[in-house]
């Protein structure tokens, strides 16, 4: 019973007199009422975002029409910064080698991360144990894996080649050869594969046991059943590992800045390892080109735009919602 | 209705762009006013903050103290760390920027450029900062168009290392791995490098590049950069040869790669160094080095020279920091009168003072503090301690050096110049390109960059 309706009789039988006009004059205060509440109870996270990213965004997308060193005022270039970027080699440098590390090193993530998931899945009670191990490298700060890849990867004593000579077989020099820099970058990043593959064991122990159950009888073997069953009904969060780490894999920064570009490496500055993160800091922070940078940011933005929406047009004939028809 | 989203949207537009306009105030521009007093008598008060100087040690310790009791009623803070560029920017840009600033001589020219830090004319006369004590090649670093932006501080040379042992051991002497004589360096390379079933094993010679290009081609009498720090020359001859050469003696012991693994694999401030543990022949290193060596490996079988030029006369390219007033800031007169204290002979006489008891109750010699201050580096060095050989050796060398230096002037695209530089040995020694297209391409890249900032101080001088 509304208010209204009390204040007009205070029956239910009155509520039919109210004016049409009234009650949509209390429809509206109420979803006012609501969106006051909602406004309320969500204004912290919208503070945060036009403070913290809207704002930003705006602000960057303007610097990247000016000429700006932080010190002095910017002076607007149009589109100059934009311009610079189609003929900078080093641009191109840095999209290639980002490219290479991103779609070499996304299947691969995820490929270790289902398999290893696959053995979690059946590992009955030790799994909570490997669970925790496997997470646990996911909690290492970037900075101290990147130190720690030119330890494991060093040619000379690393650890890697000292196991791969377990085996006959002569390392490459991973941290120095610009051929097995990248190779290597990926391999080290498959470290903080653990999150991914409790994500993805969330994911198996998802798939209803009826539908093994189905396939069984239906004389379905193991491909048949993990290609027909497991893959479609884990693909959602599949998906979501592919999405978010082509993402961070088009970001890359930490580890590789560190072992190439950071405090220990300065005169030596692999540019196998030149992604475009560290080429758009390099110009911010060492330059002081903040006005080219943001244009670069601005690329980086329309790039990851353009594969996200790539993916997601082909999700839509791949990737199956168990609540969708 | 559509008008009025309309008119609302371009409003909005208008309000985005105003404040746009707004926010994106710089603080900097050159030659940024400096009302302030300088006067060496007068007695100063307020606070001074001073970012970049994180030195913890006695010779640090020893001349803070110092400086503190010349600026009287002053607060000081030291702002923990070395200097983060980027918190010293933002700082600026802010409008709250640190009284002083300690930094790299080779940023000096950048920071200046962009309005950042202030001239120092008046603050070194007002102050009475005597700049003929100072060394010619350490001013020259922080001099740009004709001001002063920085006193320097330490100073940093290179000296020759070597194993004795090895040396002798492949018939060769310091002579040969001292840079006079290049091809005499390449066949000492020959000799004295080792390999282990196809590994590398010992280093013969380190010609340490990237960062020494500019040491190996002012050895052979040229310069990477005019003495005007307006026009680049990595494209000349002499930083073609140097630079052919240099990396010749990395690919003479199997590339770049393996000797950079292996460099890296290396204990380099522990017991296990590479001298300590006979892997490495010889290299141009800075003389701090020698102190290390001789703290953690002192019966390493070491041998010591200046670098020397192909005419053989000792060089060595100077490097070193520098105190530096930012633009705005609140406190000038309190930063100048640190900068002069730091930098006073008095305040390095204090420093040495301070190291001499130290090393004296770790029964260890005291090798020397090198500054820019020239007479400051003659008292200090009549306080140097006998260590006996080799290492007296080491410190006659790098003695040597600090009385031969060379550097580079400051320019308003110091960081550009050097990783223009940097891109193109590393192409070299990755083997993408040769010496002659990768200094002909960096030469473009470089030019390029100093025009720009050229023509923006000049810009901002107008």
């Amino acid at each position: 019973m509304t208010s209204t309706a009390v204040r007009a009789g205070g029956g239910a039988q009155h509520e039919r007199f109210i004016a049409p006009q009234e009650r949509e004059r209390n429809r509206k205060r109420a979803s006012r009422r609501n969106l006051g509440s909602a406004l309320l109870f969500l204004s912290p996270w919208i503070v945060g975002f036009v403070v913290f990213t809207a704002w930003p965004m705006i602000y960057s997308a303007y610097l990247s029409l000016t000429d700006y060193d932080v010190i002095n005022d910017p002076e607007f270039v149009g589109f100059a910064n934009y311009a610079e970027m189609a003929s900078d080699p080093k641009v191109l440098l840095a999209l290639g080698n980002t490219a290479f590390f991103t779609f070499v090193q996304v299947p691969l993530y995820v490929i270790v991360s289902l398999v290893l998931a696959l053995l979690l899945d059946r590992a009955g009670r030790a799994s909570g144990f490997f669970r925790t191990v496997f997470f646990l490298p996911k909690m290492t700060p970037p900075v101290a894996v990147g130190v720690l890849f030119l330890l494991l990867f060093n040619g000379q004593n690393g650890l890697i080649n000292m196991v791969l000579g377990w085996f006959g077989i002569d390392g490459p020099s991973w941290t120095t050869d610009p051929a097995w820099v990248k190779p290597g970058l990926i391999i080290m990043s498959l470290w903080t594969v653990g999150a991914s593959v409790i994500i993805l064991l969330a994911a198996l122990r998802n798939v209803p046991e009826t539908l093994y159950e189905s396939a069984k009888l239906d004389g379905a073997g193991f491909w048949r059943t993990a290609v027909s069953v497991t893959l479609p009904m884990i693909s959602p969060a599949l998906f979501f590992i592919i999405i978010v780490n082509t993402i961070a894999g088009l970001q890359t920064f930490d580890e590789a800045y560190t072992a190439f570009f950071g405090a220990g490496n300065t005169t030596y500055s692999n540019d196998a390892a030149l992604f475009y993160v560290i080429y758009l800091f390099q110009q911010a922070f060492e330059f002081l080109h903040m006005g080219y940078a943001s244009a670069l940011a601005w690329g980086l933005f329309l790039v990851i735009m353009v594969v996200t929406a790539i993916q997601l047009v082909v999700s839509r004939r791949l990737v199956y919602y168990e609540g969708e028809r | 209705m559509y008008r009025l989203r309309w008119g609302i949207t371009c409003a909005g537009a208008a309000v985005v762009a105003i404040a746009l306009g707004g926010c994106a105030v710089g603080t900097g521009g050159g030659g940024a006013a400096d009302d302030a007093e300088y006067d060496s008598g007068a007695e100063l008060g307020g606070e001074l903050s001073v970012m970049g100087f994180s030195g913890v040690d006695e010779v640090a310790t020893s001349r803070v103290e110092f400086a503190e009791a010349e600026l009287g009623d002053v607060e000081v803070e030291l702002i923990e760390g070395d200097l983060d560029i980027q918190q010293f920017l933002s700082a600026v840009a802010s409008g709250e920027p640190p009284e002083l600033l300690y930094a790299d001589r080779d940023q000096i020219g950048s920071l200046a450029a962009r309005g950042a830090i202030i001239p120092l004319e008046r603050c070194i006369e007002g102050e009475e900062i005597d700049m003929d004590q100072f060394r010619e090649s350490a001013v020259e670093q922080v001099t740009l168009d004709g001001q002063v932006y920085g006193i320097p501080e330490f100073n940093q040379v290179q000296v020759t290392m070597a194993n004795a042992d090895l040396l002798a051991a492949a018939g060769v002497s310091i002579e040969d791995v001292n840079g006079s004589d290049r091809e005499a360096m390449t066949q000492a390379n020959l000799a004295l490098t080792k390999s282990d079933g196809g590994s590398l094993s010992v280093i013969g010679v380190d010609s340490k590049l990237p960062e020494f290009l500019p040491l190996w081609v002012a050895a052979a009498g040229g310069s990477i950069l005019s003495e005007d720090g307006r026009t680049a020359a990595l494209d000349s001859q002499e930083a073609i040869d140097a630079l052919t050469w240099a990396v010749g003696i990395y690919d003479d012991q199997g590339g770049f790669s393996a000797v950079k693994a292996f460099r890296d694999s290396a204990d380099f401030f522990g017991e296990g160094n590479q001298f300590a543990t006979s892997t490495l022949g010889a290299m141009p290193m800075e003389q701090w080095y020698i102190n290390v060596l001789n703290e953690v490996s002192p019966d390493a079988p070491m041998a010591f020279d200046t670098v020397r030029t192909t005419e053989g006369e000792p060089i060595a390219f100077a490097g070193g920091s520098a105190w530096a007033i930012p633009s705005g800031t609140e406190n000038s007169e309190a930063a100048c009168r640190w900068a002069r204290a730091m930098t006073s002979v008095e305040a390095w006489q204090a420093a040495a003072d301070a190291r001499l008891a130290v090393r004296e109750e770790e029964g260890k010699p005291f090798t020397g503090i090198l500054t820019g201050n020239s007479v400051a580096d003659e008292e200090i060095r009549g306080m140097v301690t006998s260590g006996g050989e080799p290492w007296d050796s080491g410190i006659e060398a790098m003695y040597e050096a600090n009385d031969n230096t060379v550097s580079l002037p400051a320019n308003p695209a110091d960081a550009e110049f050097e990783q223009a530089m940097q891109d193109a040995v590393n192409s070299v020694l990755n083997g993408e390109a040769t010496p002659e297209e990768a200094l002909a391409e960096a030469q473009e890249t470089a030019q390029q960059a100093l025009d720009e900032g050229w023509e923006k101080l000049e810009s901002r001088e107008e």
